[in-house]
């Protein structure tokens, strides 16, 4: 299992350090920073010599990097330090170079109780914050007098929420994100085109609550298996999903059987559920590119964009980028909508739009000037890409149908939804 | 501890020891809450993560350690974990207080401190460890008792030989049936480390203790699942229904979110498909499979990576899985370099006469983009596919040429290579494209696509104008050239001669005699030779071996060997998955791991499992077959195991007389390892020829090489019996008679050339040697060939012809294949 735990600057030099097997040597940092960290060309995310393994994160200009010397499982590895840095988040905030100096005794009083002899523990915030405090000390005392409460919390069967909190107001909070991957040819035919989905959610509520969820899916885990799908077509609207994996504290089981999905939330915020769905997914923004170039010194440009969604409804934050030849020396642009303007650090085209109703459009038209170049490269097109965020739209179709909190006090609780589509490098057109 | 507004930095500076001595010493009652003490302390942690030598004040810290705070003893053990192998001779002191704190009534302060001993490696304190730790082993807290399996594993390690002699490991095998979920993960743990470390304890659970764990899945942490599921792997089902209800309930953990559990949870439900015989589950839950790995690719990349790995050994064993979602894994612009070419060799292998039309658009597009290495692969990619798919080959082939008009110089110089591997699978088919290859020839500046030009160019020598011109060319550099290169032309040369005398008939003296005398490489020597004696003594075999039919390509060879699939599936999510290497290959003391026998294994897989163990010299015989509940193995002497075993996991700890496999210190593969040793192993580089590091080209070549080898023996009498003593001779001479051209045995006899002037290779520059011919004959290789003239040659010329070994072979442990 693991060896030992590195965080180091982007300079490579080692700002906190955590052994846990003496196979390996605290210097052998060194190595690393030879081999990727002063290396401009890293194409893997391990990097084995001999019979040692690295397998680094880059997070913030640091490197997060875990060093193993057996055949260590891998993807245990990366979510260990996904998780790792999640937990340095929710401790410091953020995890910089100098919220790592500031708090290297926490930091390593977490990793050694996240992690014992190379083997991911425990890595549930609300477990750790029971005796893992930022705030001064949480007395002595006081923890030698919970210390059977926090020791069974942090092995029992719900190591996430402690039964004590308490709440005026009972809440919950909940938000579905779907990122879209979008991809059209350059001759126009859709090349991909499915949700990654995401339901966060932020609990506030009191006691130990039973949850039950649901969606208006018709869930096609097994397509062949007809069967055993709950919810039928006569729902209508249903939305397909292909997948979707749940947060620890669902039960599992429970939804293997009747398709139900009932937890217990952690405390605060958590991801309950990601989802992926590939059928009917209703593109927000429908993108026709014209792109012609005119001789060697000319390209001209017409991208035309229209949202593709209720006219109720706005997008927030339309970014497209255009890619431009390497040897453009100026564009002209001309934006109806937003504004346009042409970045040649990045080779590329910005079109901003702030603000986008619904079923509008717009047209760019731009030229860009190009110097003659003595190499006769041609230009290797990337495709124009488009971020947006589309509020109360989901692409996939799906509506949380119901929310429904059980407490032995029965309490009433008041429960929130979201909607949120966008896309971050993913909404891709070619031309 | 620290307040969320510390500024800890500041303690980030170099300390004075004899200072900090005075401070430590000068302990103050009056220090409310101790709050001086733990910042001296904290100083001296900033100073130890400096990498500064603080191991002076040992003594001076460790007297804290009687201080009644958590806070403080964190910090001291701390300074402990690091400094305490520094002075073996003043650790009594600490032990004593530390075994206080593992009786103390606090249950973390008892894990806390059992913790730290663990962690010190000194004789000592494995010693006084031992007692305090079976206690903790049954503590009535599960929070002492999981920290407690997991500290026996640390001495384990240490001291394996202590842990037997103390018999703990039953402790640990109790706990497997321990209330607390957690306690049961950390055993399993515990005990997979220690049967994977020793030599003589193997760790088997029947189907009672399997169920009882996959019970426990339900109610641990993502991190116990992880170690529960990776124990299961030492569950053998004694039947095809076991194997199925397992499935059945693991299942479920495919939609965990943690993409270990479900790569752990994967890497189980295949192997237990190999226990099933109704094929209709196994495509069942094939079909299951999918939809989890596809999920993983939402993750951030570096996890997408190694399950795109394992999704590429999982698809060539079990082709259900993922069988029609090739879209998925069309790249991104986004994705980072390594997920790209992951990628696109899952692509490739999910291509099928239905859908290569649509892949053969994406790949023509991947071939416009920026990355080298990725537009190379791409290129290579459409290649595979025209010589895997016989439909899309024309489509290819337009795609391909339709590259060349870019200009690009790799994109021309890797199409080049491709067609030429094209027109070795069809070599008639796309004749008429030779002039568009052949126009780029000045834009070709490496090596192998040199290489391939000009076997273009000497294969088909009778159909490409102006042949003997495009050859003159190159020949013009030739001494400066490569030694790939150099090769090609010689055979280039030979066969534009033989295909056509009159415009071969000055290029091939000139070769040959650079090739013969000016050349130090032994190879080109060697062939050179051989052309020369071979066109001079019997211009009609010449032609026969030359020009002989070559088998034709196949794609087969990208092909997995089957038992190394097995046992890399075995590997699922671990470093073995991501490389595709056994473990054996880059970890020293690794065992391999073989599927055990049972009377439910798939016939197909026991063999592939048996070859294997066969070729590795069984490291680790298979186990043979347990009856269901009895566990085989140990003969109960070591330490009371066998007493009182109501669980029937057997932790059978065999004594040396009976143990099954070699002492971890001798690698199975000793040369492998030790090869590997300090090399780095890249898997970008794992795909991509040019960029292969050390230890793989050195694998490559050594492929190389046996393939050749395999295929030269089959004429082995015949080589043996003529070049050694033959270009031996000839070297001695050459060196004593340095002015003369020696080698003229007779005069070359030029096929189809009898109207023209019979030159020897150097009769332009040099006249014929008068050197006495007795020591020619003796050595003349026509003796040799006289013996047998064809049989020996036709595999001979098929051998050098061949020269750009397409795909390794051979050693199918090494998944070189070289795309």
């Amino acid at each position: 299992m693991i060896s030992g735990v590195y965080i180091m600057n982007s300079k490579g030099e080692v700002l906190s350090s955590r052994l846990f097997r003496s196979d390996i040597k605290r210097s052998i940092s060194d190595i690393f920073r030879v081999q990727v960290v002063s290396n401009p060309d890293v194409r893997s995310p391990i990097i084995t010599l001999g019979s040692t393994s690295f397998f680094h994160v880059r997070h913030n200009n640091l490197y997060v990097m875990a060093v193993t010397k057996c055949n260590a499982l891998a993807a245990l590895v990366f979510e260990f330090i996904f998780k790792f840095i999640k937990v340095c988040t929710s401790y410091l905030g953020q995890l910089t170079e100098d919220s790592v100096k500031n708090n290297f005794v926490l930091i390593y009083e977490l990793l050694d109780e996240i992690v014992d002899f190379g083997y991911p523990q425990n890595s549930e915030i609300d477990a750790l914050k029971m005796y893992i405090t930022t705030q001064g000390v949480k007395s002595d005392h006081a923890i030698t007098q919970d210390s059977s409460k926090i020791t069974s919390q942090a092995t029992g069967a719900t190591s996430w929420r402690r039964s004590d909190v308490r709440y005026r107001k009972n809440e919950a909070f909940v938000d579905v994100i779907e990122n879209v991957n979008y991809l059209m040819s350059a001759q126009g035919t859709q090349l991909r085109a499915d949700v990654d989905g995401q339901i966060l959610m932020r609990a506030y509520l009191s006691g130990m609550p039973e949850c039950k969820f649901g969606l208006n899916d018709k869930l096609v885990l097994e397509r062949s298996d007809k069967t055993r799908i709950v919810d039928d077509s006569a729902l209508g609207g249903a939305v397909e999903l292909d997948d979707c994996q749940f947060h620890q504290c669902v039960r599992l089981s429970r939804f293997e059987q009747d398709r139900i999905i009932s937890f217990i939330p952690p405390d605060g915020e958590f991801e309950l559920m990601r989802y992926r769905s590939t059928k009917n997914v209703n593109l927000p923004f429908k993108i026709t590119p014209i792109v012609n170039e005119i001789g060697r010194s000319t390209v001209e440009y017409t991208i035309r964009i229209k949202a593709n969604f209720d006219s109720k409804l706005s997008a927030n934050t339309v970014n497209l980028r255009i890619p431009t030849p390497l040897n453009t020396t100026q564009v002209k642009c001309n934006a109806p909508m937003g504004k346009a303007k042409y970045v040649p650090d990045e080779n590329h085209i910005v079109w901003k739009i702030p603000r986008m109703q619904g079923q509008s459009e717009a047209t760019l038209t731009a030229d860009a000037d190009l110097t003659s170049t003595t190499t006769r490269q041609t230009w290797s097109r990337s495709p124009i890409n488009v971020d947006f965020q589309v509020l109360m739209f989901t692409s996939s179709g799906l509506l949380v149908r119901f929310l429904k909190v059980f407490e032995k006090s029965n309490y009433q609780s008041v429960k929130w939804v979201r909607y949120l589509t966008k896309s971050q490098g993913s909404y891709q057109v070619r031309f | 501890m620290s307040t969320a507004n510390t500024k800890d930095k500041d303690l980030f500076y170099k300390i004075d020891l004899s200072e900090t001595k005075q401070q430590l010493n000068d302990f103050n009652k009056r220090d409310k809450n101790f709050n001086n003490l733990k910042l001296v302390l904290k100083r001296i942690l900033a100073n130890v993560t400096m990498g500064y030598d603080l191991s002076g004040i040992y003594k001076d810290v460790v007297q804290h350690l009687s201080v009644k705070d958590i806070q403080i003893k964190k910090l001291i053990y701390s300074y402990l974990a690091t400094y305490a192998k520094h002075r073996p001779d003043l650790i009594h002191h600490p032990v004593s207080l530390l075994l206080n704190d593992c009786a103390d009534r606090n249950p973390l302060l008892r894990s806390l401190a059992l913790r730290t001993m663990s962690y010190i490696q000194l004789p000592y304190v494995a010693h006084s460890l031992m007692d305090p730790l079976r206690h903790c082993l049954s503590d009535a807290d599960p929070y002492v008792r999981k920290t407690a399996a997991i500290s026996l594993c640390k001495l384990y390690s240490y001291d394996p030989a202590l842990v037997e002699k103390h018999s703990l490991i039953r402790f640990l095998r109790d706990l497997l049936a321990d209330s607390n979920a957690a306690v049961v993960a950390n055993a399993v743990a515990a005990l997979c480390e220690i049967a994977n470390k020793s030599s003589n304890i193997q760790l088997k659970l029947n189907i009672t203790i399997a169920n009882k764990l996959v019970n426990a899945l339900d109610e641990c942490s993502e991190w116990a699942q992880v170690y529960i599921l990776e124990s299961l792997l030492h569950f053998t089902p004694q039947s095809s229904h076991d194997a199925t209800l397992l499935i059945e309930r693991i299942a479920t953990n495919l939609q965990h979110s943690n993409s270990a559990v479900v790569l752990s949870s994967t890497k189980i439900i295949i192997y237990l498909f190999n226990y099933i015989q109704n094929q209709d589950t196994i495509s069942h839950y094939s079909r299951k499979l999918s939809p989890p790995l596809i999920t993983l690719l939402s993750s951030p990349p570096e996890v997408q990576y190694v399950a795109l790995r394992n999704i590429l050994l999982i698809i060539q064993r079990r082709p259900l899985v993922l069988h029609a979602d090739v879209k998925i894994f069309f790249v991104k612009y986004s994705d980072p370099i390594y997920v790209k070419l992951a990628k696109l060799e899952i692509i490739y292998r999910l291509t099928r006469v239905e859908n290569y039309r649509e892949i053969l658009a994406e790949l023509s597009e991947y071939a416009t983009e920026v990355d080298v290495d990725f537009v190379r692969k791409a290129i290579k990619l459409m290649g595979r596919l025209a010589i895997k798919i016989e439909e899309a080959s024309d489509e290819c082939v337009r795609v391909l040429l339709s590259l060349l008009n870019d200009g690009i110089g790799y994109v021309v110089q890797e199409v080049i290579v491709v067609m030429r591997d094209i027109l070795r699978k069809y070599p008639t088919r796309y004749i008429r494209d030779l002039p568009v290859l052949t126009a780029q020839i000045d834009h070709l500046n490496d090596v192998e696509s040199r290489s391939a030009m000009i076997w273009m160019i000497g294969e088909y020598a009778d159909m490409i104008p102006l042949s003997h011109e495009l050859l003159d060319d190159y020949l013009f550099a030739f001494r400066e050239e490569h030694v790939d290169v150099q090769l090609s032309l010689l055979t280039a040369t030979v066969k534009l001669f033989i295909k056509t005398p009159h415009q071969g008939q000055e290029l091939v003296p000139r070769v040959l005699a650079w090739g013969t005398e000016e050349m130090d490489n032994p190879d080109i020597r060697d062939r050179a030779f051989l052309y020369w004696r071979l066109l001079s003594s019997d211009p009609n075999a010449a032609r026969d071996v030359v020009l002989a039919t070559k088998p034709t390509i196949s794609t087969d060879a990208d092909r997995m060997d089957r038992s190394l699939l097995d046992s890399l599936l075995l590997h699922v999510g671990e470093l073995s998955s991501v490389y595709h290497k056994q473990p054996t290959a880059f970890i020293r003391g690794a065992k391999v791991r073989y599927l055990p026998d049972s009377p439910c294994l798939d016939t197909h897989a026991r063999r592939a499992a048996q070859t294997a163990s066969a070729r590795h010299e069984a490291p680790t015989p298979l186990p043979s077959v347990p009856s269901p509940d009895v566990a085989v193995g140990g003969d109960g002497s070591g330490g009371g195991e066998g007493a009182g075993e109501s669980l029937s996991v057997s932790v059978n700890v065999n004594n040396s007389a009976h143990a099954p496999a070699p002492s971890p210190t001798s690698p199975t593969n000793p040369g492998s390892a030790n090869d590997l040793h300090a090399r780095p192993i890249s898997v970008a580089g794992d795909l991509l020829p040019q960029h292969l590091t050390d230890g793989g080209i050195h694998a490559a070549n050594s492929n190389r090489l046996t393939a050749d080898f395999g295929r030269l023996s089959v004429g082995g009498v015949g080589v043996g019996g003529m070049s050694p003593s033959g270009s031996l001779g000839v070297n001695m001479n050459e060196e004593q008679h340095a002015n003369h051209s020696p080698h003229s045995p007779s005069s070359p006899i030029y096929p189809d050339a009898h109207s023209h002037s019979l030159h020897s290779p150097h009769s332009n520059s040099t006249p014929p040697s008068n050197t006495p011919h007795g020591a020619y004959t003796q050595l003349n290789p026509n003796s040799a060939e006289t013996n047998d003239p064809s049989n020996p040659y036709a595999a001979l010329g098929d051998a050098f012809d061949d020269t750009p070994v397409l795909h390794s072979r051979g050693d199918h442990n090494d998944s070189l294949l070289d795309f």
